[in-house]
Order: C-alpha cells, then sequence, then structure tokens
C-alpha cells in the first residue's frame, strides 16, 4: 500500500516534469486537484494514469462560462482511496481540447459526450461520432449549456445518420438487432459482422432511453434531487442514491451516524444479493436451462419480498436520505431477516450446486465470451466484469463508504474472465454477502439515524462512490446557490462495461451472445440517464 | 438429471394465488388524505417530487387539494411533511384503471359563508393528446369495440412488453410474471417477441425522445384489435421526469391507453390486476374521489 503523502510528492514531482510548472494545485480532505493548461491535459492524464496505475473514475464537463468565461473539464482518478482530479479551462471561442483517449483509452466514452452535450471538441479522438444524441437532434444544440432551456422543444431533424463501421469481405453478413428486442428487456441496437456463426465484429448504438436526468437535477434542491438519483436505475437504486447522498455529504461536512451507516451497508448487500441471485438465473436463460432460471427467479423473489417486509419498496427506494437513512429496523424486522437470509443462502447454495453439476451449462459458460485483463484495465472495467478478468477492485474495499470500514470485504477475482468466471464471482460474492449482511444484522450499532444537513455551501465539489451489483457506481456533484445543485455527473457501472461487452463478443457463436449479454448483466437506463 | 429432478420436486409450488386470495402487503401504496384533518396548505406539495400534488384555487376562491396517482412515486414525503397528519401511506396497491381521471382525489375546502355550494365542477384531468384523438380515429374506422375486443381477448392474451425509457424497475416487475411466482401463464398470457402478433402492447418509461418513434413504429405494427397499457408511474404520468428535454412525459401523449397501472413500479400482482382489468376479467377499484369538506 503506498501511503498517501507519497502518492502526493511523486504526483506533484512527476506533473511538473510532464506539464510544467504551470500545473496548480488544490487539496481538500480525500481529494486532490490540479489544474493544467489545455494543451497539456492529455499529458498530464497520461501521467496520472500510467505513473500511479490510476484507473479513470469519471470525467466531467462544465459550463462556467457565467462566473469564470469558460468551459472546464475534470479528469478524475481514483489512487489509493484518494480521488485525483486533473482540470482544464477551455475558451469558449475555441471549444476543443487535446483527446486523452489514445493515452487514456478510458477515456472514450465521457470525451464523446462531453462533445454530445457541451460542443467540445476532443481533437485526435479516434472515434468522434455522437454518443447520447441520436441522428434526429439538430447541431449546435447542447443540452448541458446552461443556455439550453429545456422547457423549448427541440426540433426534430433529418440529421446525418450514425456511420456504423461495416466489415467487407466474402460471406460476411450484417445482423441488425433492436432497438426492440424478443425478450422483456431494455432497448439498444446492436449490429453483429459475423461469417457463418461466428461473430467478428459487433458495434452497439446504446443511449435510446437517455432521459435528461443530469440537466433535470440542476437548479433544483438537493433533497429533490434524492427523488431523481433513487431512478435512475430500478436494479441498483440505493447503490445511486447512496452514492448521491455520500456526495452530498461530502460537501456538507456531514458524518452519518453509525447506525445508519450500517443500515447503509446492510441493505445495499439485499441489493447486491437480490441481484446476483437473479442474475444467476438469467445466465442460465441464456443457454435454456429452464429449471436454473424458475430457481433462480423463485430465490431473487424471496429477497425481493423481504426488501419490501423490511422497508416498504421490493427495489429498496425511499430507503436513503442525504444525512442518514429513512428506515430503522426493528426487533421484528432483525428476526425476519435473520431467518429469511438463513434460509435463503440455504437454498442458494443447493442452487450453486445444481449449476455447477450440471455440465450442459458448464460446457456453454467455460471460454466463452472472454475478456483478457489488459483489456479490462485499459478500458476501465469495473464490478462483476473486472473481478473475473484478474483486476482486483471494489469500492466497498479501495474507497469505503457506508458501514464497510467495520467489516471485513472479501473480493473474490477469477482470471479467466469469460462467462463462468463472472458466474462464479456472482457465487462466491453472494456467500460473501450473505456473511456480511448477516455480521450487520449481529451487531447493529445503537443510535441515530439521521444527521440533519444544514445549508450547504455553493460551488463546492463533493464526489461519492458505491459498490453496486453491476460495479462502482460514481456520482460528482457541485453544489449551486442556495442548496440546489449546479452539476450532477452520474457515471454508473454500465457506463464503463458496454465497451467491454463489444470486445468480449467478436469470435464466438451469435447464439452464445444473449449468454455473454447475460453474464455482463448491464443496465442500460443507468448508462443511458 | 436426477438432481433437477430433485430440485424441482423439494420446491414444490411456489405460485402466488392472486388475485384469487387478496394479499395484504407491507408496500409502500397509495397514500390516502383525511379530508377532516386537511387543512389545504401546501406543504405536501411542496416536497412532493413529482408534482402529483396540486392546492390551487377554484373559480369561487375555494382551496382544492388535489392528488395524482398517476403521477406518485409514492415516496411517502407528504405523509412525513404534512404537520396535521392527514396524509397517511397505505398498503393499497390495486390501483389500475381504465381511464386516467380515476386515478384524481380532489378535497374541495368550501368556505362555510358560500353555503349554497355553487361550486363549478371540478376539472378534468388534463389527458395527452393521443388519447382523444387515436381512440376517434379507431373509432372512424370502426375498429374500437372496448369490450368486443375485450371478450375476444378474454381467455388467450398475447402481449408485446416495450420499455419506452423507464429505469428498468417496472421492466423487472414485468419479467418477474413470468417466473413461477407470479406465473401470469395461468391466465392464458403471454408475451410475444414481435408486434404483429401481440394484442396488447404493455408499455413502460415516460417516452424518451430516441424511443418514441420506435413505439408508435411498434404500435403501428400490431394488428387490430388491439389494446395499450401503461405500466408505471412514470408511463401514466411522467413520474419525476416530467419536464426534462428528453422524455414525452407518459404513453398517453403518443398512444391512446387502455388501461394505467400506477406505481414505483406496480408490484407484480398490481400488473396482474392491470392485466385483468384491461381484459375485463377484473373490475377496477379506483374511481375518481371528490370530496367537499367546510373551510
Ligand atoms: S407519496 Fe406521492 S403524493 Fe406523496 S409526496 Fe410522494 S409522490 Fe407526492
Amino acid at each position: 500500500m503506498i501511503v498517501v503523502e507519497e502518492v502526493r510528492n511523486e504526483l506533484f514531482a512527476g506533473l511538473r516534469h510532464a506539464v510544467g510548472e504551470a500545473a496548480l494545485r488544490r487539496e481538500s480532505g480525500r481529494e486532490v486537484s490540479i489544474t493544467v493548461p489545455v494543451d497539456r491535459l492529455a499529458d498530464a492524464c497520461a501521467f496520472v494514469k500510467g505513473n500511479l496505475a490510476a484507473p479513470l473514475a469519471t470525467m466531467v464537463g462544465l459550463d462556467d462560462r457565467e462566473q469564470a468565461g469558460v468551459f472546464r473539464l475534470v479528469y478524475v482518478f481514483s489512487v489509493d482511496g484518494k480521488w485525483v482530479s486533473v482540470e482544464t479551462e477551455i475558451d469558449p471561442a475555441r471549444p476543443r481540447f487535446p483527446s486523452a483517449t489514445p493515452r487514456v483509452p478510458a477515456a472514450h466514452w465521457y470525451e464523446r459526450e462531453v462533445q454530445d452535450m457541451l460542443g467540445l471538441i476532443p481533437d485526435g479522438h479516434p472515434d468522434p461520432r455522437r454518443l447520447v444524441l441520436h441522428d434526429d437532434w439538430p447541431e449546435g444544440v447542447y443540452p448541458l449549456r446552461k443556455d439550453f432551456d429545456p422547457t423549448v422543444p427541440v426540433p426534430r431533424v433529418d440529421g446525418p445518420r450514425h456511420r456504423f463501421h461495416h466489415l467487407h469481405g466474402e460471406g460476411i453478413v450484417e445482423i441488425p438487432v433492436g432497438p426492440i428486442h424478443a425478450g422483456v428487456i431494455e432497448p439498444g441496437h446492436f449490429r453483429f459482422a459475423a461469417v457463418g456463426e461466428v461473430v467478428l465484429h459487433l458495434e452497439t448504438r446504446l443511449f435510446y432511453t437517455h432521459r435528461g436526468i443530469e440537466k433535470l437535477a440542476e437548479g433544483k434542491r438537493f433533497d429533490r434531487v434524492l427523488q431523481i438519483a433513487e431512478r435512475v436505475c430500478g436494479a441498483c437504486s440505493l447503490s445511486h442514491a447512496v452514492a448521491y447522498c455520500q456526495a452530498v455529504e461530502a460537501i456538507a461536512g456531514v458524518v452519518v451516524p453509525p447506525r445508519a451507516a450500517a443500515l447503509r451497508s446492510f441493505f445495499l448487500e439485499l441489493e447486491r444479493l437480490y441481484n446476483h441471485v437473479g442474475d444467476l438465473g438469467n445466465i442460465c436463460a441464456g443457454v435454456g436451462f429452464a429449471v436454473g432460471t424458475s430457481q433462480g427467479g423463485r430465490l431473487k423473489e424471496e429477497i425481493q419480498r423481504l426488501n419490501e417486509r423490511l422497508t416498504g419498496h421490493r427495489f429498496l427506494r425511499g430507503v436513503c436520505r442525504v444525512g442518514g437513512v429513512r428506515r430503522d429496523l426493528d426487533a421484528v424486522h432483525l428476526r425476519d431477516a435473520a431467518q429469511t437470509l438463513q434460509k435463503v443462502e440455504a437454498e442458494f447454495r443447493r442452487f450453486v450446486d445444481l449449476l455447477l453439476a450440471t455440465d450442459s451449462l458448464m460446457d456453454r459458460m467455460i471460454g466463452t465470451g472472454a475478456v483478457p485483463f489488459e483489456a479490462a484495465r485499459d478500458l476501465g472495467a469495473v464490478g462483476v466484469a473486472a473481478r473475473a478478468s484478474g483486476l482486483d477492485r471494489d469500492a466497498r474495499r479501495d474507497h469505503p463508504y457506508a458501514g464497510y470500514d467495520q467489516l471485513h470485504i472479501n473480493v473474490p477475482v477469477r482470471t479467466e474472465g469469460d462467462v463462468r468466471a463472472r458466474a462464479q464471482v456472482r457465487m462466491d460474492e453472494s456467500f460473501a454477502s450473505f456473511a456480511l449482511a448477516s455480521e450487520v444484522l449481529r451487531s447493529l450499532p445503537s443510535g441515530p439515524l439521521f444527521t440533519e444537513v444544514g445549508d450547504l455551501p455553493p460551488y463546492r465539489i463533493g464526489i461519492g462512490v458505491t459498490e453496486s451489483p453491476r460495479g462502482e457506481n460514481v456520482h460528482w456533484v457541485r453544489t449551486g446557490p442556495a442548496g440546489s445543485i449546479d452539476r450532477y455527473r452520474i457515471r454508473s457501472a454500465s457506463y464503463c462495461n458496454w465497451p467491454i461487452v463489444a470486445l468480449a463478443v467478436p469470435g464466438n457463436m451469435v447464439p452464445d451472445f444473449p449468454l455473454i449479454n447475460k453474464s455482463f448483466e448491464l443496465c442500460y437506463s443507468c448508462l443511458d440517464r | 438429471m436426477l438432481n433437477i429432478i430433485r430440485t424441482s420436486l423439494r420446491t414444490g409450488r411456489v405460485t402466488v394465488p392472486y388475485p384469487e386470495q387478496s394479499e395484504t402487503g407491507a408496500c409502500r401504496g397509495r397514500p390516502h388524505i383525511d379530508p377532516d384533518r386537511c387543512d389545504g396548505s401546501s406543504t405536501c406539495a411542496e416536497v412532493c417530487p413529482s408534482g402529483a400534488i396540486a392546492v390551487t384555487r377554484t373559480a369561487s376562491g375555494a382551496r382544492r387539494w388535489q392528488l395524482d396517482l398517476a403521477r406518485c412515486v409514492f415516496c411517502g414525503l407528504c405523509e412525513e411533511a404534512c404537520p396535521l397528519g392527514a396524509i397517511r401511506m397505505s398498503a393499497d396497491f390495486e390501483l389500475a384503471t381504465r381511464s386516467r381521471d380515476d386515478l384524481i382525489v380532489g378535497v374541495t375546502h368550501v368556505p362555510r359563508d358560500t353555503s349554497d355550494a355553487r361550486e363549478e365542477n371540478p376539472p378534468a384531468v388534463a389527458v395527452g393528446s393521443a388519447t382523444s384523438a387515436g381512440r376517434e380515429d379507431l373509432a372512424a374506422s370502426g375498429n374500437y369495440l372496448g369490450s368486443r375486443i375485450r371478450s375476444l381477448l378474454k381467455r388467450s392474451l398475447h402481449i408485446r412488453h416495450m420499455a419506452a425509457g423507464s429505469d428498468n424497475s417496472c421492466d423487472w416487475e414485468i419479467a418477474h410474471l413470468l417466473n413461477p411466482v407470479y406465473d401470469v401463464q395461468r391466465f392464458g398470457i403471454d408475451f410475444v417477441a414481435s408486434p404483429r402478433h401481440a394484442d396488447l402492447l404493455l408499455v413502460t418509461g415516460a417516452v424518451t425522445r430516441h424511443l418514441e418513434p420506435a413505439l408508435r413504429a411498434t404500435y403501428a405494427a400490431m394488428p387490430f384489435p388491439r389494446l395499450v397499457v401503461a405500466v408505471g408511474d412514470e408511463a401514466c404520468g411522467g413520474g419525476v421526469l416530467q419536464g426534462s428535454y428528453a422524455v414525452a412525459g407518459s404513453v398517453d401523449r403518443c398512444l391512446p391507453v387502455d388501461v394505467y397501472i400506477p406505481g414505483d413500479p406496480p408490484r407484480p400482482q398490481a400488473i396482474i390486476q392491470g392485466l385483468l382489468i384491461a381484459l375485463d376479467r377484473l373490475e377496477p377499484k379506483m374511481k375518481r374521489v371528490e370530496l367537499r369538506v367546510d373551510a
């Protein structure tokens, strides 16, 4: 483990060398931020990423023309439990910046998004196509600029068609699928280039469920925005709510009371459990193993019913509030939770044994959809997908939050990177979650449920992170005047992992796509926002 | 193989007997207003994240409190905020209706001195334009005979699900209808892959700009007779997304909606209830409520 002081010294010495004295620095709590001139942006990012082996956690574009006459970009890296932000200012008269993507590949989508939403052009980006906005969105209209008026309807135009990459050659066929799919799933468009059954290339066109959530939050009071944060995603509602609350609490300087912190961890583990258990069932659906699907669905249901009995909500909405939690557990709840989890764990163990002993299932999973370690690392994979490809990262341990600093987090890692490895990581993590949840229940501290949050200081930045069932969610918040939110950037786990799905599929059969896709179990709504 | 059979046998039957047996869940369902405690102040309206509560003045000056359950996200903040304890969250989840209007609860505080009570009729709720326009079209083409459609489909219904910009919670609950616990196939209901095979379009989400063309195309591809059911607060009334540049707001702004199933998301049982209402196999429990109290 690197000592924080050393990180800092190394960082600044190295940066001085890489970008010269022009780097400004600012430090507060767990955050270090440096400002560099725009032409040295890529150098600074490459330095932080390369020398400190720091993954890119998020990137935010800001329209600060009113206050400071500039646009701003903030690349946030995660360094040993701290956040290192590389900032730069962009002159509105020349809204361009040198793309960091060639040297920090994980930045590729963020930079395309900044181009769509703020009109800042990443020079030298290898793939500068539109990402979030679709073909019929007019040129020159940027929803995250402050002068964009969301009440004026944006006309649909007959814009240029999205350029898909085509493969040419004898026997290559292109199979377009979606955005509306055959099953009960969310919308997205996939294009396979295949020879016979084997996929050569997969392209995705996503962001169909883009709901303008980041813009919607702007100007609203911080407690109102929580209701939006909870609805970014259904299956990871609580992870998003907690990440948002942590960001605001960091700004307010509020410490969550111990009981609330422990309860947050408990409910977050329930969220992980119902997702992982259900996802294992869904992986079975990907190969048509109906008994596995039914068993997974049934056990998921048991946990979601427990959620409802404990909190009134099957997806745990309404559990969290800024400063703590809204729901307590009484003696009846505690008994119910302990008994239900014990029962479900025993049944889950049998379910896992059944899956592992079913050769026809294992046969389909082993070696399918493999993601090599280097690809996972360079594109910034998170969550189960990262841990199945040998990347040892888990925000519960690396950026302890809620009650996790009091708990022992066991992070299972595998190296094969295939469907089987992702399933196995889910299984191991589920057992760890059962253990964590009962550990919290046994040692639940007493005390208040929340700390009152007073006035928020304006124009301050807070970062909240949670390890959702799908991986790390990073919420970046900047306050505005009078307790409002000025900018809210939501980077979900799916945002990091979708590009990796596209890498996992080539070389596999077309019919294996549902299986591979389900082994990642990504979500569209928190990606698209 | 033996293992698989043993697993299934050990599990036994897990299907919940809904709607044969009513359920009293622990869910956070519909907020109830106690008109005698309510003073028509707007504390609740201020905290409501989805604009479901509005306090207005009628033409004669009376104060009118209104709750629109199509927009409600069932967060319970109004209950916490009301200083008079006039709002109580209940476990009522069977909220599906055939008309948007039936999801309105109004309380008019009639001042005592205007005892002649010449109160105007409470305003009808503004529904998305597609409802009436769509209906007229269909009526004109002679194809829309609601009860006949429903009697035709009564015993076998094929559903095409479409996520039109939801947060995926409603979609998960719809997917759960196919697990052994809810097992909608026992009602003769099933999901199909193509809209061309579908009798009913089950839509979730506040209809994003990027999906509106796909939603219309899906609907257009369906054969007659066809039904549309909106699932969840976003599909019914826009939820917390109202006012975003990227969403239409509710499904009925794009398509004529036959049944609304409010909820954030509605529990699987609530969706079952809504589907059975769409088929005339159940009658809605909700009716528009208009209460008058002396101020
Ligand atoms: S429960 Fe419904 S009416 Fe009450 S505040 Fe929440 S959304 Fe508004």
